[in-house]
Order: structure tokens, then sequence, then C-alpha cells
């Protein structure tokens, strides 16, 4: 299933903020209240809110049933969908630094026979 | 594994980071980065792809033009002007390739930072828009979904590195 531009945008939108990546990565371990989520912030929990309705909004996270606690949770299914559209970039990027470390290896071997020519003045 | 791994992020609206350690002193780094010859050697050459084309004229206001070329004699060009240049740490250019599939021009800081003989490579690509650098996001994504489920992890765990 493909989710609409607009949706996609949410999502790097909502994960382009510290404290947003943060509250995700709380509730990658379990799902949690708004109370539990504001404690290791130096934050009012109306900021929190705030932060948890634009990451509801990109569909990242949910509410759970419980009336009372409403605990978030994640949704991973939207997380995924973002990182699928940076994991083809980063894996175009990882084939070539994984090239690179093999040239800085060969360099490193020649490096020692080279003799060091800055000269005085040289400092561009 | 005897560098780190490639950090891919989106900071904010207009830009995509990379950060990547090589375990090399950071000349080494500058160079493979700005002479021709050592380029040719690792960017974009796989599958059979060549940087048939490699041109850098290294100062400010100066040009750069790569040219890539397929075993099938598919061809592909970009280039671009050379902002800043403080060898060998820092340097700025603006990219454009010939047939793009993104609207305007690109900036590219690309930062060295040596420590204790080892180099992190910090790459910033601004997009004029933020259409732009989604576009660019989204545009290789046939094998890119496959992927995704099995990577959520791997992100949840840099997401919890980055959050401070």
């Amino acid at each position: 299933m493909q989710r609409s531009p607009d949706r996609l945008d949410a999502t790097f939108a909502a994960l382009a903020d510290p404290t947003r990546r943060a509250i995700l990565a709380r509730l990658a371990s379990g799902q949690a209240s708004v109370t539990e989520l504001a404690e290791p912030f130096a934050m009012s929990q109306p900021a929190i809110s705030k932060h948890l309705k634009v990451l509801e909004r990109a569909g990242l996270i949910s509410r759970g049933r419980n009336a009372q606690r409403r605990p978030r949770r994640l949704e991973p299914k939207a997380l995924a969908e973002a990182n699928a559209w940076l994991e083809t970039y980063r894996r175009f990027w990882e084939g070539n630094y994984q090239r690179l470390d093999a040239l800085l290896e060969e360099m490193k071997t020649m490096e020692p026979k080279r003799p060091d020519t800055s000269q005085p003045g040289d400092d561009r | 594994m005897s560098t780190g791994t490639l950090q891919v992020t989106t900071p904010n609206d207009r830009e995509i980071a990379m950060t990547r350690v090589f375990d090399a002193p950071r000349q080494l780094v500058w160079d493979a980065h700005t002479r021709p010859e050592l380029l040719k050697r690792w960017l974009g050459v796989h599958n059979g792809w060549i940087l048939a084309v490699c041109e850098i004229d290294l100062k400010v206001g100066g040009r750069y033009r790569y040219e890539w070329r397929s075993p099938k004699g598919i061809e592909m060009g970009m280039g671009g002007v050379y902002r800043e240049i403080v060898a060998p740490e820092r340097m700025v250019a603006t990219e454009k390739f010939d047939e793009s599939w993104y609207p305007g021009e690109a900036l590219d800081t690309t930062v060295l930072l040596e420590r204790a003989g080892k180099t992190t490579v910090q790459v910033t690509v601004r997009y004029e828009s933020k259409e732009a650098r989604d576009g660019v996001l989204r545009s290789p994504m046939k094998e890119g979904m496959e992927s995704g489920y099995d990577k959520l992890a791997e992100l949840l765990a840099s997401l919890a590195t980055q959050g401070a």
C-alpha cells in the first residue's frame, strides 16, 4: 500500500524535530501515557501534547483504547515507509563509501613514502 | 567492521544530511574528494558504471564536471561551481544534474573533521525547496521499499542516539 505524498511529507516534517525523534525512540520500547512521555523532557504537558499531535497527524503514532490513560504507541508502518526512502539513498552512498574505504587503505600504504611537501606560507 | 555506519537524516524540510567516519587522516579523505584520478575510483562507479569525465577546477568560482557512463552507453552528467574551499576541511559547491529530476540547483556542503587519525565526513545537500528534496528521496524507490521493514530497528537505534 502506498501513502499519499502529502502524508509522507508530514512524516518527514514530524521526524525533523529532535524532541519528536526522542519520543519515537521512547515509544519503540513500549507504549506510554502522555505523563510518562513528558517526564524525561523539561517541557510542559501541553507542549508535549503538541508534539504528539504532529506525530499522530503524520501517522507515526496512535492512541490506545484504554479510555483513561490513552497510551500512545508507535505505528511502525509509517516510519518504515519514511525509512524506505532514506534507505535507498543510504545504500547508494554506502556503496560509494565502501569503495572509498578501500581506496583510503591503499592511499595510507603509500603515505609514509610521500615526503612532506608543505612549504612555509602554504596555508591556503 | 573497520569503519562507521553511514547515517542519513533529514534535519529540516530542505536538506538531506549524511555522516560517515573513515579510518584515515583528513588530508587523504580530502584528496579522495578533490582529485579526479581518485574520485574516478569510488564515486558512482558500480555495476559497470564508470566516471568517464571528472574535471575539477578547485578554487572559489571554479567549476567541476562529472560524467558517468554505463556499459550500455547510458550517460549521466552533473556539475557545479565551488563557492567555498578551505582545504582540507570544508567545501561548498552547487550541484545540478544535466537531466535533473528535481527542480533548481542544490548546494552541497562537505565538512571533514579529524579526530585520533579518523575522519568524519559530513555532507549536507540543501535543495531549493522541500518538494525538490522530497523528490530526490522518493525517486529511486523501487529497491527501497522492500528493505523498509527490516531496517526499522536500525532506524530506531539511530533515532535514539540523535535524540539529544
